[in-house]
C-alpha cells in the first residue's frame, strides 16, 4: 500500500461520490420539496444513458449528444410528472412507493421494447480517451478526471441555483409553505414540474456520462437507486449540502472499503475465511455507515426539517 | 364487501387456472421442451442468443426434433433461483415437459436440478456446469452439452504455466461458480498468484480493483467475467493504461462477440481458452454459422452454439431411442452416446455425462478490414474431461 | 413531512358481517381445494395455493407492523429469509453434517427455532431502528436486510449465492407426511387460520389498542404514560417471528433457500402485496398475496411483457383504488 495506490483509490472514491451526488441531489430535492419518494429515479438515470446512445448515433458527436440526451430525458420526465406523478404529491409515502415501483417496471419494459434486450456500449470521446500522469507511476483515466470536474461544477451550480437565484428562492418558498407561496402568485404546479425535470436532468447527466464507462443495460438503475437513497438519508432529506457530503462519504467508504478491507482481513485471518468476510464487508460497508449515522443522528447529518 | 370479494376472488382463482389449463395437450408422442432462462435483466441478451441457436436447431429438423412434433415452452427465471423453481415446477407439473434446458446461472440450476431428477425430467445443461452435478450429485437425468465450470480455467492455467508466467492476478465474481472456476485455474497453473479479487456479481465499476492490480504489477491478469461485467472491466482496464504491460487472459465467454462489440480495439491481443470458435472448419459448424447468419442477420455467438448443440443432441438422442419418450432409461442411454455431430468437432460424454472435448487457445485479432474476432491459435488440452468424474457414482 | 401510512386515514377496521352461507362456501372451497385439484389432475395448483397461503401469513405479519403499528419496514424479507435459512441450515446439518451446528429435520424443533431466530433478530434490528422515523426508518430497516443478504451470500459452506437444497420436507410425525403436497397444504392452511385468528385477537386486545393508539398519535400515548417504543418493539418482534415461521414454511414448500429470499426486491414485493390487498385490514395480507401471486402466475404464462402490465396495474391501483382492494370494497361511513 503506497501513495500511488491511495491516491488512485481516493480519486476513484471521489468520482463515484460525485456521480452519486448527481443522482442524490435530484432525489433529495424532489423528496424535500414535493415530499415525494420516487423509486423510479434510477430509471431516469437508465433512460438518460439510453438517450445518450441514440443521440450519439444520430449526431455522431459526444458533445452534441449530451445536452440533447439531457433535454430528451427531462422532457419525458416532465411528461410523466404531468400525467402520473403529480397525483402522488398529496398521497402518503406508501402509495408513492407502490406507484413509482410500477413506473420502474413500465420504464424497464419500455426501454427493452425500444432498444432491445442486449446491452449497449458507447465509447469515451476521443479527446478524453487517454490517461493523464497524475503522479509519476499513476496514469489515471482522463475521462474519470473529467467526471470529477463535471461533478464539482454541477455541485457548485446547484448551490448557486438554490441559494442565490430567484428560482431557487421560489423553490425554497414552495417547499416551506406551499399555500402561502401560491397565495403570493407562485405557480406551484409549474414549479414542481420544473423541479422534477431538473432532478431528471441531473440523473440523465449521470447516466449519459457514465454510459461510456459502464455498459448500458435494462435495469441498470435498480442497483444505483438504493445507493442514492442511502446518500439522501445520510445527508438529510431536502438538503443539497447533505447530499454532497453524504455522497462523498458513501463514495469514499465504499471505495476504500473495497480497496483496503480484503488485504487487511487477509493479513488477520485464514485466507478462505478472509475472502468470504472481505466480500461481505465490502458490500456491507455503506449500510453499516448509514446505520451508524442514523443511530447517532436519526434525521441525517443536515436535516432541513425538525 | 370483503366477504363477497373474497369469495369472488377465490372462485376466480379456481376458474382461471382451470380455463388456462384446458388447452394443454396430453399426447405422449409430442416432445415438450422447457426453455427456462434469464429473459429479463442485463444478461438477457445471452439467453436470446442461446434460444436463437436452439430454435435454429428445431427449424433445421423441420419442427420435429427426433422425428417428434416439438413444442418449446419458454419461461423466465429472472436470474432468481426462487422464481426459477416456481416456474420449473409449473413446467413439470402443468406443462409436463420431458426435457428442460436453457438455464444460464448456476444458482437456478442448483434450485431446479433436484426437482428435475425427482420428476425424471431430463436436464440438458447448455451452459456452465456446476461441480456438484459433475461429481457427487451426478444423475442419470443430467447432461451437460456445453462445458463443466472449471474446464476453461484449467485450460488457461495450463497455458499460463507452459508460457512460464510468474505472477498472475485473478479477478472473478463472488459466487460459487466464480470461486470454483478460480480453483480450476489454480489447479493447472503452477506459477505465483499476484493477488485475488472477488467482485460483487453484477458489479459495473472496477476502478478499485484496477487500482489493486496496478499496485500488484502482475505479468498477466486472469479475468473470469461475462456480460456487462466483462465489457466494463476490459474497457476500464484499457483506459487505465494497463493493457500495454499486462497480458489479459480468461475463459472464452468473457471475450466473445458481445464483449468485442462493447470493448472494441482494446480487446485485441487478449488470449482466451474455449472449445468452439466460429472459424472451426468442420461441415456441421460451417452449416450452423451460415444458417444462423441467414436466419438472424448476425453471426452466432458461443451461447448460440451451445443452444444449437443442445438441440442437435436432443434430436439425435430421441431419434436413436426410436422416439419412445416413455422409456427413460433407453433415452438416457441414447443421449449418453452423444450420437450427434457437434459444431465443435469431436465430442463425447464422460461417464458423468459431462463433456470430454478439446480446449483451444484463441486470440482476439483485428483483420485487414478492421473486423475484430477470435482466431483459433492452437489446442491446449486435447480430449479433456472435468475434474469431478471420479466423485460421480452413477450406477 | 407526512408519513402517516394509508391505514391512518381509515377508520379502524370494523368487524366484518359475513352472511354465513358465503363464509361457509369460501371456507369449504379452501378445505377441499387439494382434493379438487387432484380430481382435475392439476396437482400443480395445490402447490400454488400453498404458496399463496404462506405468503398470506408473511404479508399479514407485515400488516401487523405496518397497518396496525404504522411502521413502514423495507426490510421485512430479512425475517422471512432468516426463518427459511434456519430450517435449511438445520436440515443440511442433519443430512450432510457440516459440523458447525447441530442439525435436525423435525418440524417440531426446526419451525419454532425459525420463529425464535427471526423474532430475536427482529428484536435487535427493531431496537436499533426504532430510534428513527419515517423514511429514515424505511432506509435503516432496508440497510439491515441488505447486510443480512450479503452475509448469506458469503456463507460458502451453506451454499452462498447458489443457495441450499433441502433433502426433504421437515418431519412432522403422527402419520403426517409433509412431503405429500396435500398434507402440507392442510398444515399450512391450519397455520394460516391460526395466524389470522391470532391477529384478530391481538388487534382487539389491550396490546393491540395501545399499538393503534401509538400509530394514531404517539405523542399523546407518551403523554398518557405508555412506553411507546417498548410496545412498538414487541410488535416488531412478534411480526418478525411470524415472518420467520412463514420462511420456514416457504423453505419446506420450495425445498430450497437462497439469499434472494432476503433481497430488497423481496421486501418490496411484500410491501406491494400488502398495499394491493389493503393496509390495516385484517384480510389485507391474504387478499394481497392471493391477487399478486395469481396475477403474476397468469400473466407470466401469457406474455413476456408481463412486467409492463404489472407496472401499469400497480399504478392503476394506486391512482384509482387507493385503499387497496379490501379497502375499496369496505363501505364508506359504515
Amino acid at each position: 500500500m503506497n501513495a500511488i495506490f491511495l491516491l488512485e483509490q481516493a480519486l476513484n472514491g471521489l468520482q463515484f461520490g460525485l456521480m452519486l451526488f448527481l443522482l442524490a441531489s435530484g432525489l433529495t430535492l424532489v423528496f424535500g420539496i414535493m415530499d415525494l419518494i420516487n423509486l423510479a429515479h434510477g430509471s431516469l438515470y437508465m433512460l438518460g444513458a439510453y438517450m445518450m446512445v441514440t443521440c450519439f448515433a444520430v449526431t455522431g458527436s459526444f458533445w452534441l449528444a449530451l445536452p440533447l440526451a439531457l433535454l430528451a430525458t427531462a422532457l419525458v420526465a416532465m411528461l410523466l410528472e404531468v400525467l402520473i406523478v403529480r397525483r402522488l404529491y398529496r398521497r402518503d409515502h406508501l402509495a408513492q412507493v407502490l406507484a413509482t415501483f410500477g413506473l420502474i417496471l413500465c420504464l424497464n419494459e419500455g426501454v427493452r421494447m425500444l432498444w432491445g434486450p442486449h446491452q449497449l456500449s458507447m465509447d469515451v470521446p476521443a479527446l478524453l480517451a487517454g490517461s493523464l500522469p497524475v503522479l509519476p507511476g499513476l496514469q489515471y483515466p482522463a475521462y474519470r478526471l473529467a467526471i470529477i470536474v463535471l461533478g464539482a461544477a454541477v455541485a457548485a451550480g446547484l448551490f448557486w441555483l438554490v441559494n442565490r437565484t430567484r428560482v431557487g428562492m421560489l423553490i425554497r418558498a414552495g417547499a416551506s409553505n406551499r399555500e402561502m407561496a401560491t397565495a403570493l402568485g407562485v405557480d406551484i404546479r409549474l414549479l414542481f414540474t420544473l423541479v422534477f425535470g431538473l432532478g431528471a436532468a441531473l440523473c440523465a447527466l449521470a447516466g449519459a456520462v457514465l454510459g461510456p464507462l459502464l455498459s448500458i443495460s435494462v435495469g441498470m438503475g435498480e442497483s444505483i437507486i438504493i445507493l442514492a437513497f442511502v446518500v439522501v438519508v445520510i445527508g438529510g432529506i431536502g438538503s443539497v449540502r447533505g447530499a454532497l457530503v453524504g455522497a462523498i462519504l458513501v463514495g469514499m467508504v465504499d471505495t476504500l472499503g473495497r480497496a483496503i478491507l480484503p488485504g487487511a482481513l487477509r493479513s488477520l485471518l485464514r485466507p478462505e475465511l478472509a475472502d468470504s468476510m472481505a466480500a461481505a464487508a465490502a458490500s456491507v460497508s455503506i449500510y453499516v455507515l448509514m446505520a451508524l449515522v442514523l443511530v447517532w443522528r436519526p434525521a441525517g447529518l443536515f436535516p432541513t426539517r425538525g | 364487501m370483503t366477504h363477497t370479494l373474497r369469495g369472488a376472488l377465490r372462485a376466480l382463482a379456481i376458474a382461471l387456472p382451470a380455463v388456462v389449463a384446458l388447452p394443454v395437450a396430453q399426447a405422449q408422442d409430442k416432445l415438450r421442451i422447457g426453455f427456462l432462462s434469464t429473459l429479463t435483466g442485463p444478461i438477457s441478451g445471452l439467453a436470446v442468443d442461446m434460444q436463437d441457436g436452439f430454435n435454429l436447431g428445431i427449424k433445421q429438423a423441420g419442427g420435429r426434433l427426433g422425428g417428434l412434433e416439438t413444442e418449446l415452452i419458454v419461461a423466465d427465471d429472472q436470474q432468481n433461483p426462487d422464481t426459477g423453481k416456481q416456474v420449473f415446477d409449473k413446467l413439470v407439473k402443468k406443462d409436463r415437459v420431458q426435457i428442460v434446458t436453457g438455464t444460464l446461472f448456476t444458482n437456478v440450476m442448483n434450485a431446479i436440478g433436484p426437482i428435475a431428477f425427482r420428476e425424471k425430467v431430463f436436464f440438458i445443461n447448455a451452459n456452465n456446469g456446476p461441480a456438484q452435478f459433475a461429481g457427487e450429485q451426478c444423475n442419470p437425468f443430467y447432461f451437460n452439452v456445453a462445458w463443466q465450470g472449471e474446464t476453461p480455467a484449467e485450460a488457461m492455467g495450463k497455458y499460463a504455466s507452459d508460457k512460464g508466467l510468474k505472477k498472475v492476478y485473478v479477478v472473478a465474481p463472488n459466487f460459487p461458480a466464480g470461486q470454483a472456476n478460480v480453483g480450476g485455474f489454480k489447479r493447472f497453473y503452477k506459477g505465483g498468484i499476484a493477488g485475488e479479487t472477488f467482485v460483487k456479481l453484477g458489479q459495473l465499476d472496477f476502478s478499485v480493483e484496477i487500482g489493486q492490480i496496478r499496485s500488484a504489477k502482475p505479468d498477466a491478469v486472469y479475468v473470469y467475467l461475462f456480460g456487462g461485467m466483462a465489457v466494463n472491466f476490459l474497457k476500464q482496464f484499457h483506459q487505465a493504461g494497463l493493457t500495454k504491460e499486462t497480458q489479459v487472459i480468461g475463459p472464452g465467454f468473457g471475450f466473445d462477440d458481445d464483449t468485442i462489440r462493447g470493448v472494441g480495439d482494446a480487446l485485441v491481443g487478449s488470449l482466451n481458452a474455449w472449445w468452439w470458435n466460429r472459424d472451426f472448419d468442420n461441415p456441421q459448424n460451417r452449416k450452423f454459422v451460415a444458417d444462423y447468419q441467414a436466419e438472424y442477420k448476425r453471426p452466432p455467438s458461443l451461447y448460440a452454439a451451445q443452444g444449437y448443440d443442445a438441440a442437435m443432441l436432443i434430436d439425435a438422442g430421441v431419434r436413436a431411442a426410436g422416439g419412445k419418450l416413455g422409456d427413460k432409461e433407453a433415452l438416457r442411454k441414447a443421449l449418453a452416446t452423444a450420437p450427434f455431430k457437434s459444431v465443435r468437432g469431436d465430442f463425447k460424454f464422460g461417464a458423468n455425462q459431462n463433456p470430454v472435448m478439446t480446449y483451444y487457445l484463441r486470440q482476439v485479432v483485428k483483420d485487414a478490414q478492421g473486423n475484430i474476432s477470435n482466431k483459433t491459435v492452437a489446442p491446449l488440452l486435447p480430449n479433456h474431461a472435468d475434474a469431478y468424474g471420479g466423485a460421480c457414482r452413477m450406477g | 413531512m407526512s408519513t402517516t401510512p394509508l391505514a391512518a386515514t381509515q377508520r379502524p377496521p370494523a368487524a366484518p358481517r359475513w352472511p354465513a352461507a358465503l363464509a361457509a362456501a369460501s371456507g369449504l372451497l379452501a378445505l377441499l381445494f387439494p382434493l379438487l385439484m387432484q380430481a382435475l389432475d392439476q396437482p400443480f395448483y395445490t402447490g400454488l395455493a400453498t404458496r399463496i397461503l404462506i405468503f398470506a401469513i408473511v404479508v399479514s405479519s407485515l400488516n401487523l407492523i405496518l397497518g396496525f403499528g404504522g411502521m413502514v419496514s423495507f426490510g421485512h424479507a430479512a425475517f422471512l429469509g432468516t426463518g427459511a435459512y434456519t430450517v435449511g441450515i438445520l436440515s443440511l446439518e442433519a443430512t450432510k453434517k457440516i459440523g458447525l451446528l447441530p442439525g435436525t429435520e423435525s418440524a417440531w424443533i426446526a419451525w419454532p427455532a425459525a420463529a425464535l431466530a427471526s423474532g430475536l433478530l427482529a428484536l435487535v434490528i427493531g431496537a436499533l431502528s426504532l430510534r428513527t422515523r419515517g423514511i429514515y426508518f424505511i432506509m435503516i430497516t432496508l440497510a439491515f436486510a441488505q447486510m443480512l443478504y450479503y452475509i448469506c451470500v458469503s456463507l460458502k459452506m451453506y451454499g452462498g449465492d447458489d443457495g441450499l437444497n433441502l433433502a426433504s420436507r421437515s418431519h412432522a410425525g403422527f402419520g403426517v407426511d409433509l412431503g405429500d403436497d396435500r398434507h402440507f397444504y392442510y398444515v399450512v392452511l391450519a397455520l394460516f387460520a391460526a395466524t389470522l385468528f391470532g391477529m384478530h385477537r391481538l388487534v382487539r386486545s389491550r396490546f393491540g389498542r395501545v399499538i393503534e393508539g401509538i400509530r394514531e398519535n404517539e405523542a399523546r400515548m407518551q403523554a398518557i404514560g405508555y412506553a411507546t417504543t417498548r410496545y412498538k418493539l414487541v410488535c416488531f418482534a412478534i411480526a418478525g417471528a411470524l415472518a420467520g415461521l412463514g420462511g420456514a414454511l416457504l423453505a419446506n414448500q420450495n425445498l430450497f433457500v437462497s439469499p434472494n429470499m432476503m433481497s430488497w426486491f423481496q421486501s418490496g414485493s411484500l410491501l406491494m402485496m400488502l398495499i394491493v390487498g389493503g393496509v390495516g385490514c385484517l384480510w389485507g395480507g391474504p387478499i394481497g398475496a392471493l391477487v399478486f401471486l395469481v396475477l403474476e402466475e397468469v400473466m407470466s404464462g401469457y406474455t413476456q411483457r408481463w412486467q409492463f402490465v404489472m407496472g401499469a396495474a400497480l399504478i392503476g391501483i394506486v391512482l384509482f383504488a387507493p385503499r387497496g382492494i379490501v379497502g375499496a370494497f369496505k363501505r364508506r361511513g359504515g
